[in-house]
């Protein structure tokens, strides 16, 4: 009897399309409407031509588009969780944290027990960093999958321990060189985020490699299903076998790892590490996961919406910058971007259910007049 | 019966009630009276047009076609605080209480007694409690719901249509919560309230509970009114046919005579309720189901059915007892472990449990299969592709595609993508808990000519129901759950609808069936 009520009143609220005439519409707006963070990042590339000369270079494009990678690789770490349907309010300071991890192992780490300093090569380093990122997501997934904590809650509070910690490590300076020194044996650190490899910079290479991997995983293996199933309706992936909680797990650990590796890709760049490094970066990675269409509720949202989320924001922000409109603006357009595309999914999402209302409504109608056929 | 005095003026009508949800009509031109004074009781199956019916009496919904008329004038209902105004009130079968306030505060929800611009507590509470000693319930009005047991929370869903004063009460299931003494205290009230010429609609799957308390009796079959009686003329015989018709019968799939080893076994089993630990929701239950073997779980809501198969399934920790699968014991697996060992379960509420509903057809059909079409990292797309054509082809899920919303089919063939799930994980025991839950008669005598199809390919099917025709209809043996116990076990061939329903309690009074029975 419930399950009738819900689909009752479900199909009643749900207005069905209109006539043969107003259907047309529906579908020119839902194609536009399912199109638009990609129809508006073209919109503001054409507007911010139009406006600056320096815009349309490459060497411009190449800068914003480094840019566009340090909140990309966050945004696609984050699109994991917010697809489980949680949220990660930790990457900023996790970047920090990672950035301070590898700060102070490249300044020599003091042994004080044996009264040496151990300076670590690089590649160890980079390891020691992306664990200490890792280790931050899997405390989340712990919280979340066996303390029963809310991610906001949990990530809310792993946001001022990570950060609390790399404040602590560094004793609140920054380190300076990260260059490293030949006869220590550890430099090349400053190629992760400062090297070129055909002319581009690492962070977009990086990029590049972590948008195909997410995609890859997403689409091809059964953990990215599970991700989809999760998010969509845990209780049903349960039902269904699916090892919720190692997903749970699972997706904070990634959105952790994405965190040390943007930590590093930055602090690289800056050719310092400073332990205030990422603040605010989690709501960047946030509006770029919704710009692109994911849903915050979960199980809704690709790794393409991600990127083109990503490229809106930072093209904004640096198209802004460039055409000398004050900072203070900036945010106020970035806010009200948002909010926009969280109303136009909204939009998009009620035309879809009220085609899909309207179609189960005449499957059924079908079922009753041949009920039989079993 | 006093109250005649006052009775049979008719207070509100439908006129030709039609209420279509796109193409689907769930009311079909309805006739109907409702008498100042008297209890006008509902009956009819899941679906059948009752809740339609009562959503558009008070205002929760407008028919598509036909009038209402109060006091003999034709009326147009804008929402149920209009209908409130013009004292209809109904009384949800789910609570539509605000756990964080008071009973006061849920009593004078949407109305509050104002002095200037403040509440005014005082009255209130004095008129709470005014209408808790009416209730003969010992409440504090300032009481939080929260901290409520179930049943008294239903008194205060009861003093809150009181408190507007209605004319025309409209009760759903009111009392599936409520306790024997509870449901004694709530006839009588009703009983008042009738003296006073209020007129109250009554629905209640306790069927002999609801004869006891009616004046006049109404049927519901596919959305229209088959029959009307009065008191006198009405008897559970005469509800029970007139709620069946013929479709039940239409039911009858073929059945296997001659059964294989024995595929699942349970010993016994008890469960904690999982809504409330220091209750058991199964006791000692012990069972046998053989491949090839259909055996239906009859019950009442609360009996324990669901709890039952979702303990076996996995998803709730058994506490005492041994469940075997195909000879191998089950000691803790995971749900996912289970699967793979055979045990799959298609759960009763298929919105919440059954269909991820941001997925396509295709994904939810292959979901509980996933790994089957792993090689290496990577889920082998064909493989994947063609499993889920043949899944989606074996249940005969009418599609256009599958990738498909899962939302855009009916809830007939979403059911079939539930079962299609679980059959592509191949098991050996299949669990349903009720299969045929909010999907049309056409679309259920699929769902069981599917069952039956599994049962005879070998599958042990262990299935719950709280319908009748089910249980007698599609099964090979019928055992009837009561307060997490089996009560009995029946040969659906030799047995009436009567037995099962006395059995189950559905006909008498709770506290007496559990200790004949024990």
């Amino acid at each position: 009897m419930n399950a009738i009520r819900i689909e009752e009143s479900r199909a009643a609220k749900t207005p069905l399309p209109g006539g043969p005439n107003g259907r047309k519409n529906v579908d020119i707006w839902s194609l536009l409407l399912e199109g638009r963070a990609f129809i508006a990042l073209i919109v503001l590339i054409i507007i911010f031509a139009l406006l600056s000369d320096s815009f349309l270079t490459v060497n411009n494009l190449i800068t914003m588009t480094k840019h566009v990678a340090y909140n990309a690789i966050l945004a696609l770490g984050m699109l994991f969780v917010i697809l489980k349907g949680g949220i990660d309010l930790s990457v900023g300071s996790t970047v920090g944290l990672s950035g301070v991890v590898a700060g102070t192992l490249l300044q020599g780490w003091q042994l004080t027990l044996f009264d040496v300093v151990v300076y670590p090569p690089v590649w160890v380093v980079v390891a020691a960093s992306l664990a200490v990122g890792t280790l931050v997501g899997f405390i989340n997934g712990v919280l979340v999958t066996r303390f029963n904590v809310a991610p906001f809650i949990a990530t809310l509070g792993m946001l001022y321990v990570a950060r609390g910690a790399a404040l602590l490590i560094s004793n609140g300076t920054t380190y300076p060189r990260l260059a490293g020194s030949e006869e220590l044996g550890n430099q090349g650190f400053l190629l992760i985020g400062g090297g070129r490899i055909l002319g581009i910079p690492t962070a977009i290479w990086i990029m590049v490699v972590f948008a195909l991997a997410a995609f890859f995983i997403l689409r091809r293996t059964p953990f990215g299903r599970w991700v989809y199933a999760t998010g969509g309706n845990e209780r049903a992936a349960e039902l269904s076998g699916v090892p919720v909680r190692k997903v749970k797990l699972r997706v904070y650990m990634i959105s952790g790892f994405c965190a040390a590796v943007t930590g590093l890709i930055i602090s690289s760049e800056l050719t310092s590490a400073a332990p205030q490094l990422g603040e605010t970066f989690e709501l960047n990675a946030i509006a770029a996961v919704v710009i692109g269409g994911a849903a915050l509720t979960g199980g809704r949202g690709n790794v393409r919406g991600v990127l083109i989320g990503a490229f809106v924001i930072g093209f904004l922000s640096d198209g802004l910058v460039l055409l000398g409109v004050s900072t203070f603006w900036q945010i106020t357009i970035k806010g009200a971007v948002i909010i926009l595309a969280v109303m136009l999914d909204q939009a998009q999402q009620r035309i879809t259910r009220s085609k899909n209302a309207a179609l189960a409504a005449a499957d059924k109608q079908s079922s009753r007049q041949a009920p039989t056929g079993a | 019966m006093t109250s005649h005095a006052l009775a049979n003026r008719v207070v509100m009508r439908a006129r030709g009630i039609t209420k279509t949800y796109g193409p689907t009509r769930a009311l079909k031109g309805v006739d109907f009276e409702i008498r100042s004074g008297t209890v006008t009781v509902l009956f009819g199956e899941n679906g059948a047009g009752k809740s339609t019916l009562m959503k558009i009496l008070s205002g929760v919904e407008t028919p598509t076609d036909g009038v209402l008329e109060l006091d003999g004038e034709e009326i147009r209902l804008q929402d149920t605080v209009d209908a409130a105004r013009r004292g209809i009130a109904i009384i949800h079968q789910e609570l539509s209480l605000c756990p964080n306030l008071s009973v006061r505060d849920n009593i004078y929800m949407g109305r509050e007694l104002v002095r200037g611009i403040v509440v005014d507590e005082r009255a209130e509470n004095a008129k709470a409690r005014e209408l808790m000693a009416r209730l003969e319930e010992d409440l504090d009005p300032r009481t939080l719901v929260a901290d409520l047991r179930l049943g008294q929370q239903q008194v205060v869903e009861i003093a809150r249509a009181l408190a507007g004063e209605a004319r025309v009460l409209i009760m759903d299931e009111p009392t599936s919560a409520l306790s024997g003494s509870e449901v004694e205290v709530l006839f009588s009230l009703i009983r008042e309230l009738t003296a006073n010429g209020v007129a109250i609609v009554y629905i209640s799957h306790h069927l002999e509970e609801a004869l006891e308390i009616a004046d006049h009796a109404v049927v519901f079959r596919d959305g229209e009114l088959v029959a009307k009686g009065d008191r006198g003329e009405i008897d559970i015989n005469w509800v029970i046919s007139n709620m069946v018709g013929r479709s039940a019968d239409d039911l009858a799939p073929d059945l296997l005579d001659e059964f294989g080893e024995v595929a699942l076994s349970l010993r016994s089993v008890t469960v904690a309720d999982p809504a409330n630990p220091s209750r058991l929701a199964v006791e000692e239950l012990s069972l046998d189901v053989r491949k090839g073997e259909v055996v239906c779980l009859y019950g009442l809501m609360g009996a324990g059915r669901t709890e039952l198969l979702e303990a076996l399934a996995g998803r709730v920790p058994i506490q005492k007892g041994t469940v075997v699968v195909n000879g191998r014991e089950l000691r803790g697996e995971s749900i996912g472990e289970r699967i793979q060992l055979g045990l799959a379960l298609v759960p009763e509420d298929r919105q919440r449990d059954g269909l991820v509903q941001t997925m396509s057809v295709g994904e939810n059909s292959s979901l509980a299969s996933l790994l089957s079409f792993v090689k290496g990292a990577w889920i082998r797309r064909r493989g994947e592709n063609e499993g889920i054509a043949k899944g989606i082809a074996d249940v005969r899920v009418k599609t256009a595609g599958p990738g498909a919303s899962i939302t855009s089919l009916s809830g007939g063939n979403q059911q079939k993508v539930v079962i299609g799930k679980v059959l592509m994980t191949e098991p050996d025991v299949i669990l349903l808990d009720e299969p045929s839950r909010g999907i049309d008669v056409g679309a259920k005598a699929e769902i069981f000519a599917l069952m039956a199809r599994e049962a005879r390919r070998g599958l042990a099917v262990l299935f719950a129901t709280s319908e009748v025709g089910e249980a007698l209809g599609v099964s090979n043996r019928v055992v009837v759950m009561s307060k997490g116990r089996i009560v009995r076990e029946f040969d659906p061939r030799t047995t009436t609808r009567e037995d099962l329903m006395v059995a189950s309690g559905e006909t008498t009074d709770d506290d007496t069936i559990g200790s004949t029975t024990a």
